[in-house]
């Protein structure tokens, strides 16, 4: 079903502008944040902290001969000062990571990436802890970097994990899926293959926090506390239990308000496990924050991917088959997060959104000498990847074809009778209806109009472009039985207790680091008990206060938590049914559901509403037998499936032909998220994510020089989009709930950031076809569109 | 957060005893005014002075006034008060063009026109407006006051006339009729240093033909203005061919290096595509200029 409606406000809530439950609804945590109030990392102060600080490599490859920390020492505010040894000491130096790779926490044999992890000193205060980093005096003995991922593999490169056993080359893995043989044959028979090396960038998440981490451990119980900016709190305590060998009972992650992921903050970086054992070497609390270059150089970054497209197709214009070959670089140690059995993430829904005959592709993982990491960034898990593959090599067919873009698309679609849909890689789409969406993103954008005055403009001599992408995601990893993270199934817990006066608090396992978790998760349960959401405090982000699960990252917490919070709310309203029969002196099954009270069939005057119910609960009325005296119920939910959202999207662009300076003037962006709890905040996050799409599509990119330099170390270097470089968004949506989420919700949190680099490259590119240009990568920079033009485009790597 | 080296700090509360401080403290003491860029290097440990002399107090540096033939403009002067200046947009609209494309209003905010000019970065707009207007600075020492020419007044990158003693306090601009000026830019984003710049300013004659031409490029190595190019200019009727010419001269007498804003032969190719770009307009300006 597809519909263009919002959910009314319900009328239930009295205050017609205000909704008991779906609905537009101003964001709770917001008062906080507006006034300065949040607290993150770097606002926790504890009493006798001290501060510490990273020496960090100046170069990408080299063997360290020594470490001269004495001088620093004799700092009179320098309490520590720990190297890769002392770690080595406590069977600390190397940390699993989330790619069942290891990470040097210190640098012990070689330096491997430039800002990798040398020294941490532990002062009584943060400049004096920068300042000793000046004091430590280190021997490098230079060795020749591996920095072109296409040369990783080459006879005779330099072996950058010689501290693996065995290890005689760079080669991390070979993965495929689909099938090669069969692809193969729709290939050769097909009328029209087109062929393209498509590369995205590496680009970095750069959330406005950076990553921090106070650790505080205690000497007497043995008890660690340790605050700090991670998307995966409970993750996190089992790994840090089984690294540090603390009992995961006396460890305590807490995640206070956190100022942006994007994926940044999954991971475990070095910096968190020095703060650690810099407490316990202490015996105080240690603050580490890193610094904004500490950021951008070291911890993790998104894409790298350089990828061989093929597409095939019929001269009338259906598409058969897709094909490709990546070479993924995933820097120095493969620290990158996703399911374990998923190594390239979910690339392989890089069939988008057509129903084809036959897909294959395969990954190939390097090490490089750059900083390790690789899936962050709102990509779902590689799928911006995918999408950005297939969405050019569309494009890049509709120009061979000389078909419209939009229309090539419209033609080859999987058709609404056809979900759910086996594709060829191994994902059963839940639902979708793609034509109305694509429909409605054309008449947004006045699709016609705009060809007309662009055939109008080319006659000028100018520029302009217009830029189709539809893209499907595939978020909300589980099922458990498929997707785990080191071991740990992709399940979320949910907890609900309604008060005696029918205030409730919902803990989950997932932690918002900016998505509006706090209200979304109100309104879930104020929808399904029918209690005003003002009424329903979300807790996250503390181990000790939640239950256990997986975290928030790949747009999961809707499709999981959401699904968890929404059926853990059903648990309570069913046993407030029989508490509300006990109270009316009537059986369960003679009461019906109104939103926010049970009521006796056919006497609706009969009623108790969820306040009264949980005073029962907690009462003194005689319960059934097996009815506990609580409103208060929790689940762990697995979800049966991933929801795949979708959406169309169209930008306009106009290029200065005299400097190649790109302005995109519109950008229409129709989403599908299936169930829509909160439209403002859905908004947001779409808005949020054409940003930095604008953001990759013309100008972010951590580049490096020959000798593994990094380039894009700052806010100079590296380039984030400002209010000016986007336009007014322009958004609409279509409604086709997943079928199998209780609530019919799909992720939204990353469709943006998915769909919208490859409808402003597609729109770009095609405002250069005067120029003969069929592709040009990211970022497109004036200069690089301006080299484009001259007929000589090439690989930003 | 990053943290600069260990500073001292010093506030002045005039320019003679900021006159004073830079004596007492020596070469390692620095002015600080807007810090939009002193501040950055010092965080990344770039520059490392040992003090730093505050000059924010001294509003006597805060003027935009015009004397006669002159517009003086104090050296503490904030690019917002030279952007919202009427008279600047109207005699010199090539300084309103550059405001409008430094940095952003935060930055403007704070920065100042004597920052600009003495931090002497090489992608610095101001300096390139400077020269092509023929700025006079006005130059504050122990030895009293000395004037001198934008062309003499920048040494290089980062470095300029201004010694370790001394204080620029106001540039001085010199108000001719019927002349036009322009200024564009093209970045990789707003606020990120010019990829390329250009700047023009030429004064007609009563007859219409150029009696004064002076054209300067931002960020491509270019010391001072192209007296070749604006020979070329000089005693003709402003005409297309010639803002080609001009700007084809320009180009070659630059010297971009290649960076990630872009190589060498994108920003050469900016350089005359600019340089035609604000010829067109400080002509098209000079020639609607009411007279004096």
């Amino acid at each position: 079903m597809t519909t263009t409606q919002e959910h009314a406000p319900n009328p239930a809530a009295g205050d017609p502008g205000r909704p008991i439950g779906f609905g537009r609804l101003q964001r709770k945590e917001d008062p906080r944040f507006v006034r300065g109030k949040g607290t993150y990392i770097d606002d926790i102060v504890l009493p006798g902290m001290l501060h510490g600080a990273i020496l960090r490599a100046p170069v990408a490859h080299a063997r360290l001969v020594s470490i001269d920390t004495s001088e620093a020492l004799a700092h009179p505010k320098v309490l520590a000062v720990i190297t890769g040894k002392d770690l080595q000491a406590l069977n600390l130096a190397w940390a699993p990571t989330l790619s069942a790779d290891v990470q040097a926490v210190l640098v012990t044999d070689k330096v491997r990436f430039q800002g990798q992890e040398v020294a941490f000193v532990v002062a009584e205060d943060r400049y004096a802890a920068r300042d000793a980093l000046e004091l430590i005096d280190v021997e490098y003995d230079m060795l020749p970097p591996v920095i072109d991922a296409r040369h990783a593999l080459d006879p005779g490169a330099p072996v950058i994990r010689d501290d693996i056993e065995g290890r005689t080359d760079n080669r991390i893995f070979d993965w495929e899926i689909g099938d090669a043989a069969e692809t193969e044959a729709v290939f050769a028979a097909a009328d029209v293959v087109v062929a393209q090396e498509v590369v995205y960038p590496r680009v970095h998440p750069a959330p406005m926090e950076t990553c921090g981490a106070v650790a505080d451990f205690d000497p007497i119980d043995g008890r660690l506390t340790l605050y700090e900016t991670t998307q995966a709190p409970h993750a996190h305590r089992t790994l840090y239990a089984i690294v540090a060998g603390i009992p995961e009972h006396k460890i305590r992650i807490v995640s206070p308000d956190i100022g942006g992921g994007f994926g940044n903050k999954v991971g475990i970086y070095p910096g968190y496990v020095l703060a650690v054992v810099g407490s316990i070497v202490t015996g105080k609390p240690v603050k580490w924050v890193e610094d904004r270059s500490e950021n951008l150089m070291s911890t993790s970054f998104a894409r790298d991917y350089i990828m061989q497209g093929e597409i095939a197709a019929t001269k009338e214009g259906k598409i058969l088959a897709v094909r490709t070959n990546v070479l993924a670089d995933h820097g120095a140690f493969n620290a990158t997060a996703q399911p374990t059995k998923n190594p390239a993430g979910f690339f392989s829904i890089f069939t988008g959104s057509y129903d084809l005959k036959a897909a294959y592709c395969k990954v190939t993982g390097v090490y490089t000498n750059k900083a390790p990491g690789g899936v962050a960034y709102a990509c779902s898990f590689r799928v911006t990847e995918a999408v950005y593959l297939v969405e050019r090599m569309v494009d890049i067919l509709a120009r061979k074809l000389e078909m419209d873009p939009a229309e090539l698309r419209l033609k080859n679609f999987i058709k609404p009778e056809q979900f759910p849909y086996a594709n060829k890689t191994g994902w059963v789409y839940d639902s979708g209806n793609y034509e109305p969406a694509m429909r409605l993103s054309m008449q947004m954008a006045g699709y016609e109009d705009l060809r007309r005055e662009q055939r109008e403009k080319r006659e000028r001599g100018e520029l302009m472009g217009i830029g189709v992408s539809f893209f499907t995601e595939t978020v909300g990893a589980g099922p458990r039985k498929h997707f785990d993270i080191v071991g740990l199934g992709m399940a979320d817990g949910a907890e609900l207790r309604v008060h005696p006066t029918g205030k409730a608090v919902v803990r989950i396992s997932v932690q918002s680091q900016g998505q509006g978790h706090e209200t979304t998760f109100a309104q879930i349960v104020a929808e399904e008990l029918g209690i005003p959401p003002e009424s329903i405090d979300v807790v996250h982000g503390d181990t000790d206060q939640t239950p256990f699960g997986l975290g928030t990252y790949g747009s999961r917490s809707t499709p999981v938590s959401g699904g968890a919070v929404a059926l853990v709310a059903r648990k309570v309203r069913d046993k407030a049914r029989f508490i509300a029969a006990a109270m009316l002196e009537t059986r369960p099954e003679d009461l019906e559901w109104e939103k926010g009270r049970w009521f006796v069939k056919g006497d609706p005057s009969a009623g108790k509403t969820i306040a009264e119910i949980a005073f029962g609960a907690h009462g003194t009325v005689a319960l059934p037998e097996g009815i506990d005296g609580n409103l208060d119920a929790e689940v762990t939910y697995d979800p049966p499936n991933l929801t795949f959202p979708f959406g169309a999207y169209i930008c306009v662009v106009d290029v200065d032909a005299g400097t190649g300076h790109v302005k995109v003037r519109r950008f229409i962006a129709v989403d599908d998220c299936g169930t829509r709890i909160n439209p403002m905040i859905i908004e947001g996050q779409v808005h949020g994510g054409l940003t930095d799409g604008v953001g990759m599509a013309l100008m972010e990119i951590i580049a490096f020089d020959e000798e593994g330099n990094c380039l894009s170390g700052s806010f100079m270097d590296y380039l984030i989009p400002t209010a000016m470089e986007v336009p007014d968004w322009e958004t609409g949506f279509t409604v086709t709930p997943s079928p199998h989420h209780p609530i019919g919700a799909k992720g939204i949190g990353e469709s943006a950031t998915v769909g919208s680099p490859p409808a402003i490259v597609n729109a770009i590119v095609d405002a250069l076809t005067p120029y003969g240009v069929t592709h040009m990568d990211m970022p497109c920079t004036p200069a690089r569109v301006w080299e484009a033009m001259q007929g000589r485009a090439r690989p930003p790597v | 957060m990053q943290i600069p080296a260990p500073f001292d700090y010093e506030r002045a509360s005039d320019v003679a005893n900021a006159l004073a401080l830079l004596e007492r403290h020596g070469p390692e003491s620095r002015i600080i005014a807007g810090g939009h860029s002193l501040l950055p290097m010092m965080k990344l440990r770039l520059a490392r002075p040992e003090w730093l002399i505050d000059i924010n107090d001294l509003t006597e540096l805060e003027f935009i006034r015009r004397e006669g033939d002159q517009l003086r403009v104090g050296a503490l002067t904030r690019h917002t008060a030279l952007l919202e200046s009427a008279d600047v947009a109207g005699l010199f609209p090539i300084i309103r063009d550059a405001e409008q494309v430094i940095a952003d209003p935060v930055v403007r905010n704070r920065g100042t026109i004597g920052g600009s000019l003495c931090q002497a970065d090489p992608a610095e707009d101001l300096s390139t407006v400077c020269d092509v207007l023929r700025a006079q600075a006005v130059i504050r020492g122990p030895d009293g006051e000395r004037m001198v020419a934008m062309s003499d007044f920048h040494r290089g990158p980062y470095e300029t006339a201004v010694a370790q003693n001394e204080l620029l306090y106001e540039v001085r601009f010199t108000i001719r009729p019927r002349s036009g000026s322009a200024y564009e830019k093209v970045e990789r984003r707003v606020g990120d240093w010019a990829i390329v710049a250009a700047g023009a300013a030429v004064g007609l004659s009563s007859d219409g033909t150029v009696e004064e031409a002076a054209i300067g490029l931002t960020a491509v190595g270019l010391d001072g203005t192209v007296p070749e190019a604006e020979a070329v200019l000089r005693g003709q009727q402003p005409h297309e061919d010639l803002f080609v010419e001009a700007a084809r001269i320009a180009a070659a007498a630059c010297h971009p290096v290649d960076d990630q804003r872009g190589p060498v032969d994108y920003k050469r190719h900016l350089a005359d595509e600019l340089t035609r770009r604000v010829l067109r307009r400080a002509c098209a300006r000079a020639a609607g200029a009411q007279e004096g």
